[in-house]
């Protein structure tokens, strides 16, 4: 039972789907069976956050190695839940003032608005700058010229990092119009739109066909395992 | 040296790649002065897209980003508004990421509320703010606008602003310009809007580095215009600047260039990590054979 | 008296489909015999106009004008511009159910209208059962699905399949005992995308094979999850693994564990852990964006033995450069058929590359169709037809 329902549910729905594709009167249901998925995505937020709260807590009062940065999480969860479920701060709208909670809750100068402004953007900013670190290090450890492929890799690599910069106009501006093809800026636009394209359709269309199969084999219920009940 | 090399410490190349970005910074910081911008026959087109429409046209600018990729994006976000404004189309926002409203409000308060006083909220823009729903969002507001957005941002009902009237979906759009980071963004608006319905939405696009090697096979049929990373905004922001801007150009609608410096140096940074990588490669290699002879 | 003329020339031109008026005393002959029909195959918001040309059509005619009605009367709202020399157009956008009337009038050099030709009959936009626009693509999904289901029932009956080693998945098991050896953790990352993205269900797929690789060496698994769905779906993935390796006692649901929603903040956490707890072998299997280049240096920084796979072209340079072994693409799909070894699930392989055979000899059908087309001339007969064939493939076909 515990399996054969959400394996019905699966193929009925899936199936259902795809032949609604394909008939006007019933186009839509797509579109409602992912308005669906996103109202019980949004309610497993609950879900997530009392997870959120159990686990923390838990290496909290075990003390566990590290347990101050849990504690540091459900602070800045606690906070930023309440301020922003909560509207602290935020001012009436101005058509309704009788109503305190008709603000908006990213209100300029508000106290959510403070939170995202100076922690959340600057932090998550500072995450994704780390990428020019990492790109650095990996490109310093991986690329090696060992043979002939990993050379024609090489030699675009360079050609597309100086293309993206000044650096290609200004060392090959001197080529004549004759053959500009040649020149770095050019040539980078030319390997991006036919050998980077071309490549990337090929990953593409394999990655289309593993979909499809994958997609088909859940529906079939051939592969099961990802509903925890692989060979029951 | 080569020893050196050879066990080299990650942390000397963090600093390396630290200092041939704060270097650049401080300096452009200093000078105010940027490297030239050739634009490419790409930012050219997505320029001519939008140069291409008439005075109050509706445009969707769809802002699908946040403040990690801000740094990447943002300029192109300034240009795109500011080019829109000096056209005097008329700007709807909107946003398939949960901070894009953020972003979307910077940008307002950047471009349109300081340099554009005289346009009017509800009358020449407007922010319809974030939906989730990824794709699922587009695909219903390709065809019933209202279905999803009874309001705007703030909370006004659709119906009681005034530049709404007329616009019933996707499809009542001139333009859809799309600022991307990821999922949902341009590659969603291009499935589910653009290839869907190829002569009624027309899309540009401007995303991070990343990105765009994944979006050339749309150019130019499903995706006319498309600018490449903080090097496509810097080249957009040019033309937009040449054609639009005061003889000396405020230097915020000059942002995009400013960060090419940095990204000069880094690239020359790494190109020569490769260079000292191979070179120790080759070195330990001959040693090797010398060992084994 | 001239002009009245005109008008009833016109009129029964009109009615009766047929014949031309030609421009006299600078009056614009209109197209005649427009003709409105329901679009057939479509949801029921378009119809389809024809019309024979105006004669004074290039000569004089620039364009024409389509207006609509839902009245006979009138009025008449504009809706397009139409080139001279098109005898055809198809109105979309349409209310499916009323009545409408059609009014097409030629627009002359000098910007002058000629008079209309309307339709005298209602037509009225009809939804159909089945959306021709994608018949098609409705074959092809037949064909593809058809195929795969071939071969899962062939192997179900016993039919012999062949699958290439794929490195990366038999180094999962070495990076398993590794873990177990050194007394460490395996931590496996299922992407950041929810349960309705397919990798992401791959991703637990391969998840729950891991798990039972772990369970018989007695290897602690970790999954931080940036999905409380992913999380719910990965307990009960690795309960199941554990159960059918009679270890139901070492599962601990404790290690299965949401994080949040934010990917940076993900990345924070996870780093974070990598960093404090070394874990020896680390996986990386779903949809990943920037955040796989942070992961998989983090993980390389701390020795560990690193197995990733994605779907996502652009974060795949990333995982083959910072990580030992790299699923790309289909192979990622492949896994879970080939850790699983099932003669079902190798089948929906071989299914899968009857598809990879369709497209490529579409591809290079398409290719030198149009290569040849391009090279003896579209102007020459066969040139012609090869053109108009590699038109039909790319807007009916493929569209």
């Amino acid at each position: 039972m515990k399996r054969n329902v959400p394996l019905l549910i699966t193929a009925l729905g899936g199936f259902v789907l795809i032949v609604a594709y394909f008939i006007p009167a019933t186009q839509g249901w797509g579109e409602v069976a992912a308005i669906w998925f996103d109202i019980l995505a949004a309610i497993a937020f609950i879900l997530g956050g009392g997870n959120l709260l159990k686990i923390h807590l838990k290496k909290v009062s075990d003390k566990v190695p590290g347990w101050a940065y849990s504690l540091i999480t459900l602070l800045a969860f606690l906070v930023t839940l309440t301020v922003g479920l909560g509207k602290i701060g935020v001012h009436p709208n101005p058509q309704f003032p009788a109503f305190a909670f008709s603000g908006e809750y990213r209100e300029l100068g508000g106290p959510f608005w403070w939170l995202y402004e100076y922690a959340f953007k600057p932090l998550t900013a500072t995450m994704f700058a780390m990428l020019a670190f990492y790109i650095a290090s990996a490109a310093f450890r991986a690329f090696r010229a060992k043979n002939t492929e990993a050379i024609l890799l090489l030699v675009t690599a360079f050609i597309i990092l100086l293309g993206r910069t000044f650096a290609g106009v200004f060392l090959t501006s001197w080529l004549p119009d004759a053959v500009s093809g040649l020149r770095i800026e050019n040539l980078t636009v030319y390997i991006m739109s036919v050998f980077n394209t071309a490549g990337n359709r090929a990953i593409m269309i394999g990655i289309a066909l593993g979909v499809a199969s994958t997609s088909l084999k859940v529906l079939l219920g051939v592969d099961r395992s990802y509903l925890g009940s692989g060979e029951e | 040296m080569y020893e050196f090399f050879k066990n080299l410490d990650k942390r000397w190349i963090f600093l390396l790649m630290f200092l041939s970005v704060v270097i650049p910074i401080y300096i452009i910081g200093i000078t105010g002065k940027t490297f030239p911008e050739v634009p490419s026959l790409l930012s050219k087109a997505t320029f001519n897209v939008i140069e291409q429409l008439n005075e109050g046209d509706p445009v969707l600018l769809a802002f699908d980003f946040d403040p990690a990729s801000e740094g990447e994006l943002g300029p192109m976000a300034t240009a795109f508004t500011y080019h829109c404004a000096s056209k005097g189309l008329k700007l709807y926002f909107i946003s398939l990421w949960p901070v894009g409203p953020q972003m979307i409000d910077d940008v307002i308060a950047k471009v349109i509320n300081p340099d554009f006083p005289h346009m009017k909220y509800g009358v020449d823009y407007m922010n319809l703010g974030y939906k989730p729903g990824n794709e699922g969002v587009i695909k219903v507001i390709v065809t019933d606008l209202r279905e999803l957005y009874t309001t705007d941002d703030k909370g006004s009902g659709i119906n009681t602003i005034p530049m709404m009237a007329g616009i019933h979906s996707v499809q009542d759009f001139e333009l859809v310009i799309n600022v991307s980071a990821g999922y949902a963004g341009t590659k969603e608006w291009i499935q589910y809007a653009a290839t869907p319905y190829p002569d009624k939405i027309k899309i540009v696009a401007g995303c991070t580095g990343v990105q765009a090697p994944l979006l050339y096979p749309y150019i130019p049929q499903q995706l006319p215009g498309l600018l490449g990373a903080i090097k496509g905004a810097a080249e957009y922001e040019k033309i937009v600047v040449d054609t639009y801007g005061a003889e000396i150009p405020d230097p915020k609608y000059l942002e995009a260039s400013r960060r090419m410096g940095p990204q000069l140096v880094a690239h020359i940074l790494i190109i020569l990590l490769i260079i000292i990588a191979n070179w120790v490669f080759f070195t330990e290699r001959k040693r090797e054979r010398e060992v084994q002879a | 008296m001239k002009r009245s003329f005109y008008w009833f020339v016109f009129l029964v031109m009109t009615v009766f489909g047929g014949g031309s008026i030609s421009a006299q005393d600078g009056l614009l002959a209109p197209p005649v015999n427009l003709q409105a029909a329901d679009h057939p195959w479509d949801h029921g918001d378009k119809v389809d106009l024809t019309w024979n040309l105006s004669v004074d059509d290039p000569a004089l005619v620039t364009s024409y004008r389509i207006y609509s009605s839902v009245s006979p009367d009138g009025p008449f709202s504009f809706i397009t511009i139409i080139s001279s020399g098109d005898q055809s157009f198809t109105v979309e956008k349409l209310e499916r159910g009323d009545n409408y009337f059609f009014k097409l009038v030629a627009v002359g050099t000098d910007g002058s209208e000629s008079l209309p030709a309307v339709t005298t009959e209602a037509v009225v936009p009809a939804r159909q059962w089945f959306d021709g626009n994608r018949f098609s693509l409705a074959i092809i999904i037949l064909i593809f699905c058809g195929s795969v289901y071939y071969w899962i029932r062939h192997a179900r009956m016993g039919g012999e399949l062949k699958i290439r080693k794929i490195a990366g998945l038999e180094a999962i098991e070495e990076a398993v005992g590794r873990a177990t050896e050194m007394g460490r953790s395996c931590l496996f990352i299922v992407g950041i995308q929810d349960m309705n993205e397919i990798q992401t269900i791959a991703g637990i797929t391969i998840l729950s094979k891991v798990a039972k690789i772990a369970a018989e060496l007695d290897a602690k698994i970790e999954v931080p999850t940036s999905r409380s769905l992913v999380m719910t779906a990965a307990r009960e993935a690795v309960q199941a693994s554990y159960l059918s390796m009679g270890r139901p006692d070492a599962y601990n649901q404790d290690l299965i564990y949401y994080v949040t929603d934010e990917q940076f903040g993900f990345v924070a956490h996870v780093q974070g852990m990598m960093v404090r707890e070394k874990p020896a072998a680390c996986f990386y299997m779903g949809a990943f964006f920037a955040e796989s280049l942070i992961l998989a240096e983090t993980g390389n920084s701390i020795g560990a033995i690193q197995v990733a796979g994605t779907a996502m072209p652009a974060q795949l340079p990333f995982f083959v450069a910072a990580c030992d072994y790299t699923l790309i693409g289909e192979e990622f799909f492949a896994a879970s058929a080939y850790l699983s070894g099932e003669p079902a699930q190798l089948g929906s392989l071989k299914g899968q590359d009857v598809g990879k055979i369709i497209v490529g000899v579409g591809i290079i059908v398409g290719v030198l169709m149009s290569s040849v087309a391009s090279m003896i001339g579209i102007d020459t007969p066969f040139g012609g037809w090869l053109y108009d064939a590699v038109n039909y493939l790319k807007e009916v076909i493929l569209t």
